[in-house]
Formats: structure tokens, C-alpha cells, sequence
């Protein structure tokens, strides 16, 4: 297939998520809109993962930590001042951080810069570590952004959380930063460095062995990794104009790691399925909990069914189909084009 | 002739039972914590609720459906179910919910939605700052925090006290700052201010250094299953300070985890008791009703001030005549004097119930209704 | 600080630090055969507790039977989960049975909701452990001594099968090389499948121990031990069973003595943990009794 025909058939596939968008502004329920804008922001948080765990091997569980920094920076910068004063109740918000404001881009993307920095922070100690320990050292530094979170009231009003964070964060935007990330990450997977990074994940010694400076190319993909995550949770934090500490707990993380998984580690295209249905699937879970829905009352039946339900789908992904729907491949037009040939043949 | 009038009648008959039919059930949403950390008070709030609907199945003729949601002790769940109950259920009211960051979440979709909320026990003041739609059934933290303070000083004699806070909890947080300004408002000093983390479960470190400071009184601002292992651990290391609590701990749990420790306990709470000297009526009916209908487990004030949440909802409903939102809405602000099992209520101009603070205390096991005080703000 | 002070303090350490060591051997010991951080350690640590309680509450045993059908009871637990969840992820890639562990984990959790429900339960604790004694102007809890006792008999009890008996034999041998060991006809899983009944059975022993200090049960108690035990285990030297005891105790000290001395920064008390992990991890990634652990190529 041409690449002129691929740019047409891109174009023609945006316009037609486009339009979707567009009706569904105007004739789904706000119920309905609140998933579609979780679907994007989780798509959004689990290719940034992806980009660490599943393209540079890098076992990260630091995600709600990056998702805190983000989201903490933003809505600070969001927040009108006068909202400020109300909710720190307590303590009232540290000088420059009281009158700082920015328009709503700005904030996303400082929250995402701020995680990023964040992120470069701690991985220049932490990426010397490989493998688990990683995964339990970024889980550390997340569990201390939240108990730093929760001890500063100053500036993040402790516990309390911030309320009234404006609610910019509407269909059009979650999907235009879902789409950029979208667009940035297959750029930087397909591209040079893209293949670096899956040499790292591959062969680390080989990698290194072949001149890599591979802790330099570890740092950039996950301070790349944190700058999304942050950007997600500035997104999330504006969907749900509130946010607070214990919103940032491991279960988070583990969410996002589970769309990851059960995508196809190292899949983008895996990924953006499981965001899909994953999110959509928890929300429709629900009615496993609330199993009487006749008669006047609807009682939920057994509660905390949903997450053993989650949990065992999450168990049962990784003990018979480790790879995940995608496995590593990849939807692309060439390979839809190939499928509706070979369709058309078996018809034919 | 006859044949058409036949057929005429028949069409007028069937018409009025479908209209009768037609008439809609006023669908009141419920978004409670009924699992995760805040469950034990979702789930007593949400049987008195269920207890008050087989009381009171209808409101202006029609029919009351009850859609209770579990938000999971979660904001993102509570944010969710109130969508959900919004645009999903189509309620139109709203009840709920215990903790505060859970309504501040459902309360800001409410909101824009324009359905009123009555919440149960969400004492943080930021719940219903600047709605218009938020209401609570229930005292806010300040308030609590400056009867705690006056209780201390005035009842327990405490000059000087020892704060031990949960910092991740907004609930503990709040209500400690406003007992600590109360307190040193009223020439008190507060000696200690230490705290902990959800979770935690060892308090030694902090108990014997507050132990050292001498304190009169140690305000726990808890939910009750910490509260009780605090208050266990500090008798051990022999504490022989006061402890007080508030409203989070009042679960009869707390006295089976807590033991003989726990003896001498106050806290306050929401001004029912099982066992008040002058009960209203309306508490006495609720306490025989509580009994037959879960004959295993005793009423507390959750359970008094979900059933009361439901009742002043369905009166307010019933004042305003209608099912719309703006209706309820008015009528809920219009509040005054309402008498429920928790007592007389008043809504203020902020939403918030102006209601007597209740104290109770641990002794020989049982917990026993002291008096209420009406603090000065 | 007065000298009671500090004794209060020292034995307040004492107590939480051999509880740490006890749930901390657990993961040391899946860890140095497997090289898997077992997530789901410290709920097989509250099922411990739970099941105490379910046999006083709901089959009206006698404390003491409870406590050791509980043991076993938690110990077959332990095996089932390794035979259901990390067993066929032998030859996966460790990460997938670390992903494994996290889903166990959730799922014990959440099936622990599902069953006894969110709300804390109380827990019976025997006359004679609950009494204080006051020996001058210290006060001291027999769980503070029975704790540290406890714990040093089952520490050597576990020393003796992993150095004096053949499945312990076998065990360190698979801990050096798994393939070598089953090609010399050790029933690898077999041994594996000890291995995890013996942790669990301590992490049974520990959350009995934990519930009886701290007397109230709840499906998420395990959380944060869990965690904590972990540190504790990196801290002493994964994989060795002297050096998780070891770290127990340093941690239980450090977070009381940070309190203790420094009572402005008790809301931090958990970073203090995940600190210390990431300082142990950076400066002596093997611990403080831990071998050098070799990257496989």
C-alpha cells in the first residue's frame, strides 16, 4: 500500500472518530461521556506504561506517583484563587503557588514536565536497578509521593485534597492529548531510538555490548513514560475536579498495569484495545454487585465481586495468554488490508 | 349506539389505568461506601435508609423506588455513581454520603446537574460550600470539633490535651484542627499533636511519647476500628488521660475490639442512643422497628441518621408537591425545626444541619448516652 | 528522654521487629528459591488471622486447636497458590509471575470482602497474654516477651529444616541453580511446594501473633505489613533467613526510635520504610546479610 493511500486512510479514520466524538457529545448521556473521557485517559496512562515496562523492559509500579505529581501541579494551576483560599482550610497555600495561574494546556503540560522531572529525578538511582527490584523501588517512591502529599498542607492542603478543580478536561481535549500521545509514542517506537529501546528490553548485555549507552536511553524513555503518566493524571484530576492522596494508592497503578498486560506488552495497538474494553468492562462489571434489579429496591449483592472478577481476569491473562490480545504484532493498514483481501478471498 | 358507548367507557376505563399506570415512582438515587474502607458506616447508614423506605414506600401518591449505588469508598466510584444515578436511574433526589471526600466528589456532579443531595454523614464544611443543590442531614466538623473542646474542658476538667490524628484522612484532619482551635481558643493547650497513617496499626511510639507530655484529655478524631486499637494501646503503656473521639466512632465494634480498655471512652455523635433517658417518640419507634427488623445488631446513630436523611428527603419532597429538582430543592432549604430521631433539625442558610451535639460514653461495656451540648461557633 | 521512656520504647521496638522478621522469612524464603517477590504474602498473613477467628467464631474450637488448625489450614493455602498461580510461570519470564502475585493478591483481598465483608472484626485475645505487668515504672505486655520468643523458636526451627534435613537441603540447592537441581532428581515442585508451606505457615504464625497485639482483623491488614516485611527482607539480605529476622527488628526499631526522638515527623512513618528500601537498594543492593546476587546472563 502507498503511503499516500496510508495518510488518506489515517485522515479518513480521525475524521470518523471525530464525527463519533461529535455525536456523542450531543446525544450521549453524561454518564456515558464520563467513560468515553476514563477511556481516553486511560489509554493515555497505559501507553506511557507501555513505553517503560513494555518497549524498554523497564518493571515500573511508580505510575500513581508520576499520575500525583501531575495531576497536583495542574489543578494548582487551574484552581481560581479564590477557590484556593476556600478549601485550604487548614493551612492557607504557600506564597507563589496562591496567585500562580495558567490556562488549561499550560497546566496539562507542566503537570506532565513536572512528572517527567520527576521521573528523571529518580531514575538516574533507580534505574540501576533491574527487574523486580525496580518495580518495588518505584512503587516505594510512589507510596512517598503520597505520604509527602498527605504531611505538605501547605501546598497540597494535606488530606483534604483539592476541590472545585474546574472541569476543563472535556471530550475534546482528553481525546486531542489522547491522540498526541498516541501519535508521539508510535513516532518514537518506530523510530531509531524506538529500536534501541527494544534492544535494551531484548538483550540488555547485547544492547551494550553493541556501543548502546543504554542507562542514558532507560532514563530518556522513562522520564518519557512519566511525562504521560503525569498528563493523565493532570486529565484525570480536572475530569473529576477533585483529587486527594489516597486516590494515588497501588491499585492505580495496578489498573493501568492490567490494560498493559492483558493489551500485549509492547503493543500499542493491544493497548489502545484493552483501554477500550477494560474501562468500559469495569464500569459494566458493576452489575455483578447489584444482582436484584427487579421490584422497587436494587440492593447490590455481593460487594467486592467486581474486583475478584477483575482480579482473576488479570490472573487468568498472565497464566494462559501471557502474551496478551495483541501479543507484540501490531494492527496497521497494510496488515487490515491483507485480512480484508484474504476475507474477500475465502468469500470469493 | 350502544356498542360505541360501550367501546367509549372501555377507551376511558383503559385510558385511566394507564394513566394511573403511567404515573411515575419518585425514584430517590442512595450512593453509600458500602464496601472498602468506609463500609461499616456505609452499610448501617444504608439499612436505615432501607428501614425508613418499608416505612415510607410513597410520597404524593406514587410509588418510592430506592436505587442505592455502592461508591466504593472510592471518589472516582462516588463521582461515578452519581452520574450514574443521574443520568442512568433518572432520580430524582439524591442520599448519601458517609465521607466527606466521597460527597465532595458526588457533589460536584450533582451539582451541575442541578439534583439535590441530602447528604448523611459527611461532616468536612467544604461539602456543601458554595452548592446549591448539597444539603446535609448532619452537623459539620467545626461544630463538632468546638463541642468535643468545650466537653473536654468543661465536663472532663482537661487543661491541657494531646491530638493523635490519621494525616491521610480529611475527615480525622479537619476535625482535629478545629478541636485543637476550640481548645487553645479556650485557654487550653494542646501539649501533643502526633500523628499516624491509615493502616498503621502500632501506635506505641507516638502513645508513650504523648504518655510523657501529661495530657489531660487525647482527642482520637478515628474511624472507630483504629480508634479502638489507639485507645487499647494506650492503656497498656498506662495512660490514665481522658480519650474522646467523635462521631466516626461510634460503632459497636468498637467496644468487642477495644475491650476493657476502652472503658471511660467519650465521644460524640449524633444525638441518638438505643439507650437515651427522654427519648423523642419518633427515636423510641425507630429503636422498636430497628429490633424486629435486624434482631442481630443493635442501632446506632448511622443507622438513626440514614433512616433520618431518607424521612426529612421524603417530607421535603412532599412539602415542595412535586418531583422537581428546584422544588425539593427549595423545600430542603426551608427546613426549620424538623423533628427526627437525631432530634430537632434546622438547615442554615450554608446547608448544613444545626443540630445538638450528642456524647456518649463506654461504661461496663455498653455505650451510654451522656447529654448533648450546644457548642458556640 | 527518661530511661522508662526509653525501655518503653525498646520494647515497643522489640515487639513490632520480631513480628516484621517473622512475615519478612516468608519472602525471603520464596524469594532465594524463586526469585519472586511474593505480593500475595501478606494476605496469607491475614488469612492466618482470619482463620483464627473463624474457628473460635464459627466452629467454637478451643484457641489453642484454632490457632493450629489455622497454621495448617493457611500453610495449604499457601500451596495452593503456588500451585495454581506460579507453578505454570516457571519458565515465564519472573516478571510474570511477580504480575501473577499482585493478581493473587487482589483477588485474596477482595475475596476476603466478598466473604466476611469490609468491616473489622474483633479478636479474642487469652487472659494471660492480654494482662500488663508492671515491672517498675515500665510497662509490659507478655505478647512484648512471647513475640520475640515465639519468633526465635520457629526462626530455629526453620534453620534446622533448611540446614539439617534433606528437603531443606534440596531447597538451598534449588536456590543456586533450579535446572542443575532437577536434572540431579530432586522433585523440584515438590520442594517448591514445602518451601511456600513453610513460609506460610510462619506468615500464619505472624498474623495470629499480629492479631492478638493489634486485636482487630480486616481484609486489607496485610497490606502494610506485607510491605514493611518486604523492606524488611531487602534490608536484611534476600534469601538469607538470619538477615530477615535481622531486618525485622532494624525496622521495627528505626520507625519507633524516629518517632521516638523525632515526633514532628511521625505523619511520615511509612516513607521512612520506602526510604530506607531505596538507600539499601542503591548502597548494598544484597544487605546487610544477603549474598552478592549474580545478573544471569
Amino acid at each position: 500500500m502507498s503511503a499516500e493511500r496510508k495518510k488518506l486512510l489515517s485522515v479518513a479514520a480521525l475524521s470518523l472518530m471525530a464525527l463519533f466524538l461529535w455525536w456523542a457529545q450531543g446525544h450521549l448521556d453524561g454518564y456515558k461521556i464520563q467513560i468515553l473521557n476514563l477511556v481516553a485517559i486511560n489509554i493515555i496512562l497505559a501507553l506511557s506504561l507501555n513505553l517503560i515496562y513494555g518497549f524498554t523492559g523497564l518493571f515500573s509500579l511508580g505510575h500513581a506517583g508520576f499520575m500525583a505529581v501531575g495531576a497536583y501541579v495542574s489543578s494548582l494551576l487551574i484552581l481560581p484563587a479564590a477557590q484556593k483560599e476556600t478549601i485550604f482550610l487548614l493551612e492557607p497555600l504557600v506564597w507563589p503557588l496562591s496567585v500562580l495561574q495558567a490556562p488549561f494546556f499550560v497546566a496539562v503540560l507542566a503537570g506532565g514536565v513536572a512528572a517527567a522531572l520527576f521521573g528523571l529525578l529518580i531514575s538516574l538511582p533507580v534505574l540501576r536497578l533491574g527487574g523486580d527490584y525496580l518495580g518495588i523501588a518505584t512503587l516505594g517512591f510512589a507510596e512517598i509521593v503520597r505520604v509527602v502529599a498527605n504531611n505538605l498542607p501547605g501546598i497540597t492542603n494535606g488530606a483534604l485534597g483539592l476541590k472545585g478543580i474546574p472541569h476543563y478536561a472535556n471530550i475534546w481535549w482528553n481525546y486531542g492529548w489522547c491522540l498526541f500521545t498516541l501519535y508521539f509514542i508510535v513516532r518514537i517506537v518506530n523510530s531509531n531510538f524506538g529500536n534501541v529501546l527494544k534492544a535494551i528490553r531484548d538483550d540488555e548485555t547485547a544492547a551494550r555490548a553493541m556501543g548502546i549507552d543504554v542507562l542514558r536511553c532507560k532514563v530518556i524513555s522513562f522520564a518519557l513514560g512519566a511525562f504521560f503518566a503525569g498528563v493523565g493524571g493532570a486529565l484525570l484530576a480536572s475530569l473529576l475536579t477533585t483529587i486527594d492522596p489516597k486516590m494515588f494508592l497501588f491499585l492505580l497503578t495496578f489498573n493501568v498495569l492490567m490494560i498493559v498486560v492483558a493489551g500485549g506488552l509492547g503493543s500499542i495497538s493491544g493497548t489502545v484495545i484493552a483501554g477500550v474494553v477494560i474501562t468500559v468492562l469495569l464500569e459494566w462489571l458493576r452489575f455483578v454487585e447489584n444482582p436484584i434489579d427487579f421490584g422497587p429496591i436494587h440492593i447490590p449483592g455481593i460487594p467486592g465481586m467486581r474486583m475478584v472478577i477483575f482480579s482473576l481476569a488479570l490472573l487468568f491473562i498472565i497464566l494462559f495468554r501471557r502474551e496478551g490480545i495483541m501479543g507484540m504484532r501490531e494492527i496497521t493498514w497494510d496488515g487490515l488490508a491483507c485480512a480484508c483481501r484474504r476475507g474477500g478471498k475465502d468469500r470469493g | 349506539m350502544k356498542k360505541i358507548a360501550v367501546l367509549v367507557s372501555l377507551l376511558v376505563i383503559l385510558g385511566a389505568v394507564g394513566a394511573a399506570c403511567a404515573e411515575e415512582p419518585v425514584r430517590i438515587g442512595v450512593y453509600l461506601p458500602l464496601t472498602g474502607q468506609n463500609a461499616f458506616g456505609g452499610q448501617l447508614e444504608c439499612d436505615g435508609i432501607l428501614m425508613a423506605y418499608d416505612e415510607k414506600p410513597e410520597v404524593l401518591g406514587r410509588k418510592i423506588e430506592v436505587i442505592v449505588v455502592d461508591n466504593k469508598s472510592d471518589k472516582v466510584e462516588a463521582a461515578n455513581a452519581v452520574v450514574r444515578l443521574i443520568e442512568k436511574e433518572k432520580v430524582h433526589a439524591i442520599l448519601g454520603t458517609y465521607g466527606s471526600s466521597l460527597a465532595m466528589a458526588g457533589g460536584e456532579v450533582a451539582e451541575k446537574a442541578g439534583i439535590p443531595v441530602l447528604g448523611t454523614s459527611c461532616t468536612n464544611p467544604l461539602v456543601t460550600q458554595g452548592k446549591k443543590y448539597y444539603f446535609r442531614a448532619c452537623y459539620i466538623d467545626p461544630l463538632q470539633g468546638s463541642a468535643a473542646a468545650k466537653f473536654a474542658m468543661d465536663v472532663l476538667g482537661a487543661k491541657q490535651a494531646a491530638v493523635l490524628k490519621d494525616v491521610a484522612q480529611d475527615y480525622c484532619v479537619g476535625l482535629a484542627a478545629y478541636f485543637k482551635r476550640a481548645f487553645e481558643a479556650a485557654g487550653g493547650e494542646v501539649v501533643a499533636d502526633l500523628n499516624y497513617q491509615s493502616g498503621d496499626q502500632d501506635f506505641t511510639a507516638q502513645l508513650t511519647t504523648i504518655i510523657s507530655k501529661k495530657p489531660g484529655v487525647l482527642f482520637i478524631p478515628s474511624y472507630f476500628a483504629e480508634g479502638a486499637i489507639i485507645i487499647k494501646q494506650a492503656r497498656e503503656l498506662g495512660g490514665t488521660f481522658h480519650i474522646m473521639g467523635a462521631d466516626a466512632m461510634d460503632n459497636p465494634d468498637m467496644i468487642t475490639i477495644g475491650g476493657k480498655d476502652i472503658e471511660g471512652f467519650v465521644y460524640s455523635t449524633f444525638p441518638y442512643a438505643p439507650d437515651m433517658p427522654d427519648m423523642s417518640p419518633m427515636a423510641k419507634t425507630f429503636t422498636e422497628n430497628w429490633k424486629v427488623k435486624f434482631p442481630d445488631k443493635d442501632p446506632n446513630a448511622n443507622s438513626a441518621i440514614g433512616y433520618d436523611s431518607y424521612m426529612l428527603l421524603v417530607d421535603a419532597i412532599e412539602r415542595a408537591g412535586s418531583t422537581d429538582p428546584e422544588a425539593i430543592t427549595e423545600a430542603l432549604a426551608k427546613t426549620m425545626n424538623w423533628e427526627g430521631v437525631t432530634g430537632s433539625t434546622t438547615i442554615n442558610e450554608t446547608h448544613d444541619a444545626v443540630k445538638p451535639v450528642g456524647f456518649k460514653m463506654v461504661k461496663d461495656g455498653k455505650q451510654v448516652y451522656v447529654g448533648a451540648v450546644i457548642p458556640e461557633m | 528522654m527518661s530511661l522508662e521512656m526509653f525501655i518503653q520504647h525498646f520494647l515497643n521496638a522489640l515487639t513490632l521487629g520480631s513480628l516484621y522478621g517473622l512475615i519478612a522469612i516468608g519472602y525471603t524464603m520464596v524469594y532465594g528459591i524463586l526469585r519472586l517477590i511474593n505480593f500475595a504474602h501478606g494476605d496469607i498473613f491475614m488469612l492466618g488471622a482470619y482463620f483464627v477467628f473463624w474457628g473460635g467464631a464459627l466452629f467454637k474450637l478451643p484457641w489453642g486447636l484454632a490457632v493450629v488448625a489455622a497454621i495448617a489450614f493457611t500453610s495449604f493455602c499457601g500451596v495452593l497458590v503456588d500451585r495454581a498461580a506460579y507453578r505454570p510461570l516457571r519458565e515465564a519470564p519472573r516478571i510474570s509471575a511477580l504480575i501473577s502475585s499482585i493478581g493473587v493478591s487482589f483477588f485474596i483481598e477482595n475475596l476476603c470482602i466478598v466473604t466476611f465483608s469490609a468491616i473489622p472484626r474483633a479478636v479474642h485475645v487469652p487472659q494471660w497474654l492480654g494482662q500488663v505487668h508492671l515491672i517498675g515504672k515500665v510497662r509490659l505486655l507478655p505478647l512484648a516477651v512471647v513475640v520475640p520468643i515465639v519468633s526465635m523458636v520457629l526462626t530455629s526451627g526453620l534453620l534446622w529444616i533448611v540446614y539439617r534435613t534433606k528437603p531443606g537441603l534440596a531447597m538451598r540447592a534449588i536456590s543456586k541453580d533450579i535446572e542443575t537441581t532437577r536434572l540431579m532428581g530432586v522433585p523440584v515442585n515438590r520442594i517448591i511446594a514445602i518451601t511456600f508451606g513453610l513460609g506460610s505457615a510462619l506468615a500464619a504464625a505472624s498474623g495470629i501473633m499480629w492479631a492478638l497485639r493489634y486485636p482487630q482483623i480486616h481484609p486489607f491488614m496485610g497490606v502494610i505489613p506485607g510491605f514493611k516485611a518486604f523492606i524488611a527482607a531487602v534490608l536484611g539480605g534476600i534469601g538469607s533467613i538470619q538477615g530477615a529476622v535481622l531486618g525485622g527488628m532494624l525496622l521495627g526499631f528505626i520507625e519507633i526510635m524516629i518517632i521516638a526522638f523525632l515526633p514532628a515527623l511521625s505523619g511520615y512513618r511509612d516513607a521512612f520504610a520506602f526510604v530506607l528500601l531505596i538507600a539499601i537498594l542503591l548502597v548494598r543492593p544484597s544487605g546487610l546479610m544477603g549474598e552478592k546476587l549474580e545478573e544471569k546472563v
